[in-house]
């Protein structure tokens, strides 16, 4: 049984410092809409989305309303889109359109899975679908993309990362009224998973069930506030903290997916550990850093506390719930933190140590504005040494970035609500074609080699 | 089913009469009650059994949040099985 003080702790985390679930994402397998031509495959996939996830918002209100904790976002991830459309690839823009058409029907935020798989080769068909990524990202407006390139089983496919660095500029340039809002709807990942709930770069797995529910946690403050109860105490004693505190958020999260998954009569997927920041003061993931010692977010010292805080997550976490996965870690997002924001504008964080801390944390270069002129062989180098930081390190890592068009250093971009706001960041100015150029993939590391 | 109603919020006459009146309205059983005051500041702590409320839960907790904001407190209704998931193992 619980004491009084466990309940005004309860209430005190929600009121003060942000506790939420982040998001309730249903994972929607799609392989039966599959027709004889696009019009015909788009009608069902409409149908089928807006049926199984009618009452998806409802059922996270009335979830949301019984425990008292509030349920951010409501999403739903479908089957790549392009193995839906390897027989018309050039028509997937319809069944992206029906995507949409089905999200804004539903009234939920995000819907992703415009998706390609292509880690080891590019297929002719998948070649077609990545085309036609920017011009739809621009035509809808919750539609996610993403493009897996690389595997630690597979190698880095290095066609896929030079024509994602064009995908990327094409997608901002399309949007060149919103900031280039459309990079921020897309990812390039390496090693991506199955299960993920956070959007741009959730989809639904070929190896998942039909209607799967899958939960993101939250609760930055609430980390970062139980912190700031022990200043004094030494890191072994931080992280226990810290493990403690991704307990207890964790174990909200378990109860209202398992309930969620019960009335949507989904499969009860997997809880997604994450910390996931948002712009509101005192929702940060850099907060925590700095609380843990680093006085600004990106100075020395930033990737070791980044570590820490990253595994007692995970530590405390994987106790809580019966079924853990996604992408489970904290995310290091620039325009979605508050404290990232300040740092980035003040020129203590920059894209080199960012990159270092996607080495000990999920998941990568994250809503990084860069100058518009950046060339696409650039980009495409940018996605390669993340790339390479998850094959060898057997991780998802993943880039969004957005070369925001117009836009230089000392500019910024403003995408609103829970995308936020970024200072462009500067990229070195040193010519990576030759690289890019080359083609070919990159085999995959010795110790993939398990069998 | 049983849920956690919590009201904080300044001292003041009547809160506990309120309350209750409301809840009783509503056909929940008021199974515990702890209340602490600490300066000018309450927190009390009811446990309702409330499989006789017509209502969802939800809407109910809407309700006392309501309440709350009438007289100028705080009011939480919330099922008990968060505070069992967050502080039990």
């Amino acid at each position: 049984m619980f004491t009084k003080f466990d309940v005004l702790e309860t209430i005190e985390m929600v009121e003060k410092e942000h506790l939420d679930i982040r998001t309730i994402t249903m994972g929607l397998s799609l392989f039966s809409c599959i027709r004889d031509t696009a019009e015909e495959t788009a009608l069902k996939v409409y149908d089928l989305v807006t049926k199984k996830a009618e009452n998806i918002v409802k059922t996270a209100e009335n979830l949301s309303g019984e425990y008292g904790i509030p349920i951010v976002n409501k999403r739903v991830s479908v089957t790549p889109v392009s193995l839906l459309c390897a027989a018309f690839p050039e028509k997937a823009p319809l069944i992206g359109k029906a995507l949409d058409d089905a999200a804004e029907t539903l009234g939920i935020d995000f819907l992703g899975g415009y998706t390609a798989l292509t880690h080891k080769a590019t297929a002719d068909y998948e070649r077609k679908f990545i085309q036609t990524i920017p011009e739809v990202l621009a035509s809808t407006k919750r539609l996610c993309s993403s493009v897996n390139v690389g595997s630690t089983k597979s190698g880095i496919n290095m066609e896929a990362v030079k024509m994602m660095g064009e995908i990327f500029k094409e997608a901002a340039f399309l949007t060149k009224d919103a900031d280039g809002i459309g990079a921020a709807k897309l990812v390039a990942f390496c090693n991506a998973v199955e299960d993920n709930p956070f959007m741009a770069g959730a989809f639904h797995g070929v190896g998942e069930a039909d209607v799967v529910v899958n939960v993101g946690v939250s609760g930055p403050g609430v980390v970062k506030r139980a912190l700031e109860k022990i200043p004094e105490a030494d890191l072994t004693e931080t992280a226990e903290m810290i493990k403690r505190t991704a307990f207890k958020i964790t174990r909200a999260g378990q109860l209202v997916a398992r309930e969620a998954a019960k009335r949507l009569n989904a499969q009860f997927g997997i809880v997604d550990l994450s910390l996931a920041p948002t712009p509101a003061m005192g929702d940060s993931v850099a907060q925590i850093l700095e609380e843990i010692g680093v006085s600004t977010v990106g100075g020395h010292g930033t990737t070791a506390a980044l570590a820490m805080l990253n595994d007692a997550v995970k530590k405390g976490g994987v106790m809580a719930s019966s079924r853990v996965g996604g992408l489970s870690g904290a995310f290091i997002p620039v325009s979605e933190d508050i404290g990232m924001i300040k740092a980035a504008e003040s020129g203590e964080i920059n894209l080199d140590k960012l990159e270092a801390m996607t080495c000990v944390c999920s998941v990568g270069l994250d809503m990084i504005a860069i100058p518009g002129d950046t060339p696409a062989t650039t980009i495409s180098a940018i996605i390669a040494d993340e790339a390479a930081i998850g094959m060898i390190n057997q991780k998802t890592t993943a880039v969004r970035i957005i070369p925001a068009p117009g836009k230089k250093v000392g500019d910024s971009v403003n995408f609103g609500g829970l995308l936020g706001r970024a200072p462009i960041l500067p990229v070195h100015g040193t010519d990576s074609s030759r690289l890019i150029n080359r083609g070919g993939n990159i085999p995959a590391p010795i110790h993939s080699f398990k069998n | 089913m049983r849920a956690v109603v919590t009201v904080t919020g300044k001292d003041r006459t009547g809160i506990i009469a309120k309350v209750s009146a409301f809840l009783a309205e509503k056909g929940a059983n008021i199974e515990d009650i702890s209340q602490t005051v600490l300066g000018e500041y309450f927190a009390m702590i009811m446990i309702a059994e409330i499989s006789g409320v017509k209502q969802e839960l939800s809407s109910l907790a809407k309700e006392c949040a309501e309440l709350g904001k009438q007289i100028g407190m705080s009011i939480y209704m919330q099922h008990e099985d968060i505070f069992n998931a967050m502080h039990n193992v």
